[in-house]
């Protein structure tokens, strides 16, 4: 048995994708609980779908593409908020209008790139974690400790501001500031997952694992370490699944935290369908 | 329409010390193009329980609201004790409506309560000794000090109405602001809420509370705001609560309640 975890971790690839699929495991989960509270599951899907189209074009420019995929996050969340401000459409349309327009954008960049270019959209789509370098797992952990830095030392301002932004706004905390804030962890967050599961299947990463620690635990911060942990496990068994099982790591790493979520929904203790008759509780 | 100034009878009652007020000028605020509020004037004396009334999109909350700036205001000035109120909102606590809250949110009464603490902790701080002693006080005050592991969403709505009572009393404020705190809750809070007003306004405080039932509570409040987008009336319950300003603020729909209530 111990054989069986010992032997992949021979080779540099497979140790470099399980440390990026561990570090994306967990800050998907931490951001990925104040997108779940503040329902905001879909930014985190429109702002992923917007990298594209910053990554091709940095690629063309010769920056670094996962500055230029950043920045197109960035940019995708902004104008998002500007028509959800400034016209009468929802949220959440303003969303679907723009993420599919930059989707669009992206991969149709692209496409004409890669005639010429060693490039491949599919990695992007659905992750190449097997092929990251060295320099990527840097990459990702100095992301990872901007991420984790900043949940941990503005953790009550945070708090405070996801559960009642107004009364946080009355009592003077800048909330402008934590939203813009909020929306650039995310989009930092999916930069560092999408060499690990591609843009498409980002969201997983972000809302299964926070959604199934919600289910077990009353608190937040309780909510982001129990999730975190269910994102490192799935990471590392996904891994693990792909490398005896010959399948795709990202969607393997998505299918065992999906698994995860079905089973607190059935099982557990204080929301479970099987374990509490009356789990529908609580006015919404 | 003109500014109404109003110092009632009950300033004599103030506590030693400067007598505080606050005071509006001239405040309007559109929710693009529906004007929420007409160019609303007033002065009130701290130190009171105020009470501001009207009917259903009158713009209660939204002169709270605007007040705190919390939305935008096309005109006017608020000012408490001489200076903006913008710019000392550390002395504010603001009690939200219960249907602005997320009550499935992953939070405990005891998470709930601190939240009043964040601001005077400052950032990168933790929880000081004293303000956890604060929180646990201002639960007990509130009676729910039992109830401090509980998750938020397991509580009845009075439960949940007193929790966010004890987290505004843990803030130290001088004004207190409770955006429709009597709808959906249980007799016995409501004593409690009313209790604590009293409290409140006897030490100085002003308590501000946007409330649309006209019975009987109405006579709890010291000085009451009637509002419909434009102020009608401001000042004692004698002088609001006249048969005029009732038809003015409801447009004849309303049967006077009690002709004692004033």
């Amino acid at each position: 048995m111990l054989d069986l975890l010992i032997e992949p971790l021979q080779y540099g690839f497979m140790q470099r994708s399980l440390l990026v699929a561990i570090i994306v495991g967990i800050i998907c989960s931490v951001v990925g609980s104040y997108l779940m509270v503040r329902r905001l599951a879909l930014l985190g899907d429109a702002i992923s779908h917007s990298l594209l189209p910053g990554l091709a074009i940095a690629f063309v420019l010769g920056m670094n593409i996962y500055l230029g995929a950043f920045i197109a996050g960035v940019i995708s969340a902004v104008i998002i908020g500007w028509i959800h401000t400034r016209s009468p459409i929802k949220e959440d349309a303003a969303m679907g209008i723009v993420f599919s327009a930059f989707f669009a954008l992206g991969i149709t960049l692209i496409t004409t790139i890669q005639k010429s270019n060693k490039i491949d959209l599919n990695h992007f789509l659905f992750g190449n974690i097997l092929g990251v370098t060295g320099a990527e797992v840097r990459d990702t952990a100095i992301i990872a400790v901007l991420v984790l830095l900043t949940v941990i030392l503005l953790y009550k301002e945070l708090l405070f501001y996801s559960f009642d932004p107004l009364g946080a706004q009355a009592t003077g905390l800048p909330v402008q500031v934590f939203n813009s804030g909020l929306m650039i962890l995310v989009a930092l967050t999916v930069v560092a997952s999408m060499k690990a599961v591609g843009v498409i299947l980002v969201l997983s990463l972000l809302i299964t694992p926070a959604a199934t620690a919600y289910l077990l635990v009353p608190r937040l911060h309780q909510v982001m370490l129990v999730g975190a942990g269910m994102g490192v496990f799935s990471s590392i068994s996904g891994m693990y699944l792909s490398y005896y099982y010959n399948l795709p790591s990202g969607p393997a790493i998505v299918l065992v935290v999906s698994i995860l979520f079905f089973l607190a929904l059935l099982f557990s203790p204080s929301y479970g369908i099987l374990t509490h008759s009356k789990a529908i509780v609580e006015d919404k | 329409m003109k500014a109404m100034t109003s110092r009632s009878a009950t300033e004599a009652n103030q506590p030693m010390g400067s007598v505080q007020t606050i005071a509006v000028h001239h405040l309007s605020v559109n929710y693009r193009s529906v004007q929420a509020l007409r160019n609303i004037s007033f002065t009130v004396s701290s130190g009171q329980l105020i009470g501001i009334f009207g009917p259903n999109g009158a713009g209660k909350s939204t002169l709270i609201k605007a007040m705190l700036g919390l939305i935008p205001s096309v005109t006017g000035s608020v000012m408490f004790d001489d200076r903006p109120l913008t710019q000392q909102l550390e002395r504010t606590a603001y009690v939200p409506q219960r249907s602005q809250i997320d009550w499935t949110f992953p939070a405990t009464v005891w998470d709930v309560v601190l939240m009043g603490r964040v601001r005077k902790s400052g950032y990168f701080q933790r929880f000081s000794v004293t303000s956890r002693r604060m929180a646990i006080e201002a639960l007990e005050r509130v009676g729910m000090a039992a109830y401090r592991d509980r998750r938020i969403g397991q509580l009845s709505g009075g439960q949940q109405q007193r929790v966010f009572l004890a987290r505004s009393l843990a803030q130290e404020a001088d004004l207190f602001c409770f955006d429709e705190p009597f709808v959906g809750i249980d007799q016995k809070t409501e004593d409690v809420l009313f209790s604590i007003f009293r409290e409140l306004v006897s030490t100085g405080k002003t308590v501000m509370v946007v409330n649309h039932d006209l019975g009987e509570s109405i006579t709890q409040f010291d000085h009451l705001i009637l509002l419909n987008r434009d102020l009608i009336a401001v000042g004692d319950r004698a002088t609001v609560l006249t048969l005029e300003n009732m038809t003015r603020a409801y447009g004849g729909y309303v049967s006077f309640f009690s002709e004692n209530a004033a």
